[in-house]
């Protein structure tokens, strides 16, 4: 036991601790709600409401607005710029892009993962270093002959040309599932086989059940990893009935570089692009932290 | 017994159809365990060859040639390279994304480490952790943009903020000087909750009576936090400094959305300046040597990286 001045020391720097990490909760999440308060906002208080924390003369109009919700012939669309986002088909198209690239990625990573996790043949080890290899390669240099292939096969401004790089494996799938598969112990699987069970129904009678959390984890991390995709859609997939999200909400933008921005419609735009998000967060709080935090935990 | 098995090899299906042949062979085939690991490989092979190594070898390949998408490449011999070489945009290109990491690593991975620290000594809740982690979950043009209007010079609440405590308005993405330490604070309010989380993960692992050892030694927090923690993080700061040098050298979403390598040319970055000449101008053999170059640059960073921190060494043995 310390003394009570080394004591109450500790409780102060505890509160100083927790001062400080409040100050960063709030730095992390303060710009978020000021994007929340101006999607509120009536445009024509943005001058004089730019200190305040809560929305003048709160309105769901930017919403309406940029999920098409408003009458054309509304007259407060007079004080809105002109551009347009069609919110309902970017969000579409995400929910798309996702699907596409996530799911079959999944099945398939883990069905490489677990040959190399677990079964002999002969290449593996030069494969896998390949495998290895190709982590190191930054993404901007297969973007191009990547978009030239895409091109090549007349997949430009289609979902499929969107998400084949990412449907059939990504590396850091491949290794994480391997490292998963490679920490458990195999008895299951031996007496499996003993039983007389084949390697396809071992891997999926038995092997994916037991790793139901890990594959979890990895399709939180895939799913938000393809969600906030942006620099591939942006080359491959700019046309208004394929774009995703980040690439019509940059759209967006860019239409009125010219004039004053439209802030609070672009605010509505972007807030509604953090909802799917910020419900994966409240539903799975800490599984998604945890799965970020294991990222590094190689 | 002996007179089942018996029975059995009088039944009629003593001699099997040839469809029944071909059905057992393919069972015996999913008992064989080469045979089930290509199998299982196939997919998975494909998409690497296809999306992975070939573009890889393409990306040389294009290096080497003269190319605007119109007429097929031509080969150039090192044209591209020479040209590179003696390109003073690329040079300065090169110095912009550098000053960029320099902005970004450092403050990133301090605070980081701080939130880290911190959030050990007092519990970290998963709340405290969610919360830091946020702003790294959502998409970069979407945190971009957040900021773009924080800080936009008329009606942006940062400037407000800084006006009311006296400081003039600032033109934080249109000012020369500002714009890239901006984009750069963008990406460090991006990252630094994941960082944190990292050296949290890998303060865990530290084994608490060595802490416990060391206050009976009478060492106090900074002491054991100088000679235990930061030298046990050193397999966390390897993973944490690799992958976000490799990823702030390749910086381009924030860019695209807030300043489009403006103003003048002050925050085009590497990567910005590749896609200008890949997808705006069209030159796609110059682009892809400039993609290499990059390449080259962060495997060179990369192997003094490992050398300087001494990576897959570690104190606990």
């Amino acid at each position: 036991m310390g003394t009570p001045t080394s004591n109450s020391g500790r409780l102060s720097g505890r509160w100083f601790g927790y001062a400080v990490l409040v100050l960063f909760a709030i730095i992390s999440l303060g710009p978020m709600w000021i994007a929340v308060k101006t999607a509120l906002s009536d445009s024509r208080t943005l001058f004089t409401g730019a200190s305040s924390l809560l929305p003048q003369d709160p309105t769901l109009f930017n919403f309406e607005r940029v999920m098409g919700l408003v009458n054309p012939s509304d007259p407060r669309l007079q004080q809105t710029s002109f551009a347009k986002i069609d919110f309902y088909r970017a969000l579409a198209n995400s929910v798309i892009f996702t699907l596409l690239a996530v799911v079959p990625q999944i099945a398939c990573s883990a069905m490489a993962a677990y040959a190399f996790a677990r079964l002999r043949f002969t290449g593996r080890r030069l494969i896998f270093f390949l495998f290895l290899c190709v982590t190191m390669i930054p993404g901007v240099v297969l973007i191009i002959p990547n978009f030239i292939l895409i091109k090549d096969l007349g997949w430009l401004n289609t979902f499929q040309g969107m998400a084949a790089p990412y449907a059939l494996m990504t590396p850091f799938a491949v290794f994480f599932l391997r490292q998963m598969f490679l920490s458990t112990p195999r008895e299951l699987e031996e007496s499996a086989r003993i039983d007389g069970a084949n390697y396809l129904s071992i891997f999926f009678r038995v092997v994916l059940p037991i790793h139901r959390s890990a594959l979890a984890t990895l399709t939180i991390l895939s799913v938000l990893n393809a969600w906030n995709e942006f620099f591939w859609p942006f080359v491959v997939g700019r046309a208004e009935n394929v774009r995703v999200m980040a690439v019509a909400i940059n759209a967006f933008r860019s239409q009125q570089a010219g004039g004053v921005p439209d802030w609070s419609g672009l605010m509505g735009c972007t807030v509604l692009g953090i909802i799917p998000v910020a419900i994966l967060l409240l539903l799975f709080g800490r599984k998604v932290v945890e799965a970020f935090q294991y990222t590094g935990y190689r | 017994m002996i007179v089942r098995v018996s029975s059995d090899l009088a039944s009629p299906q003593t001699s099997p159809s040839v469809a029944a042949q071909r059905r057992s062979f393919f069972r015996s085939l999913l008992y064989r365990e080469s045979f089930c690991a290509w199998i299982f490989i196939a997919p998975a092979l494909a998409g690497f060859s296809i999306f992975y190594l070939l573009p890889t070898i393409r990306a040389v390949y294009f290096s080497f040639t003269d190319w605007n998408l119109l007429r097929a490449p031509v080969f150039n011999a090192g044209a591209n390279y020479i040209k590179l070489w003696n390109d003073p945009n690329f040079w300065t290109s090169m110095k912009i994304t550098l000053l960029y990491v320099l902005y970004n690593i450092p403050i990133q991975t301090v605070i980081g480490l701080l939130l880290a620290v911190l959030l050990a000594r007092v519990g970290g809740s998963i709340v405290l952790r969610s919360i830091i982690l946020a702003p790294y979950l959502i998409a970069n043009v979407i945190a971009a943009i957040i900021w773009f209007w924080m800080l936009d010079p008329l009606l942006g609440f940062g400037n407000a903020m800084l006006q009311w405590v006296g400081l003039g308005r600032i033109a934080f993405f249109t000012d020369r000087e500002l714009a890239l330490p901006t984009i750069a604070a963008v990406n460090i309010w991006r990252h630094m909750g994941l960082v944190a989380l990292l050296f949290y993960t890998g303060i865990q692992t530290i084994p608490k009576d060595i802490y416990e050892a060391a206050r009976v030694e009478g060492a106090g927090h900074w002491k054991s936090f100088i000679r235990i923690t930061l030298p046990l993080l050193r397999p966390t700061f390897v993973f944490v400094l690799v992958t976000s040098i490799i990823g702030s050298f390749q910086v381009f979403d924030t860019i695209a959305v807030t300043t489009l390598g403006g103003p003048g040319f002050s925050t085009r970055t590497i990567v910005w300046y590749t896609y200008q000449e890949g997808f705006v101008s069209f030159r796609m053999g110059y682009a892809s040597a400039m993609s290499c170059a990059l390449f080259l640059c962060l495997a060179i960073v990369t192997v003094v990286q490992m050398r300087i921190l001494r990576a897959g060494q570690s104190e606990l043995g």
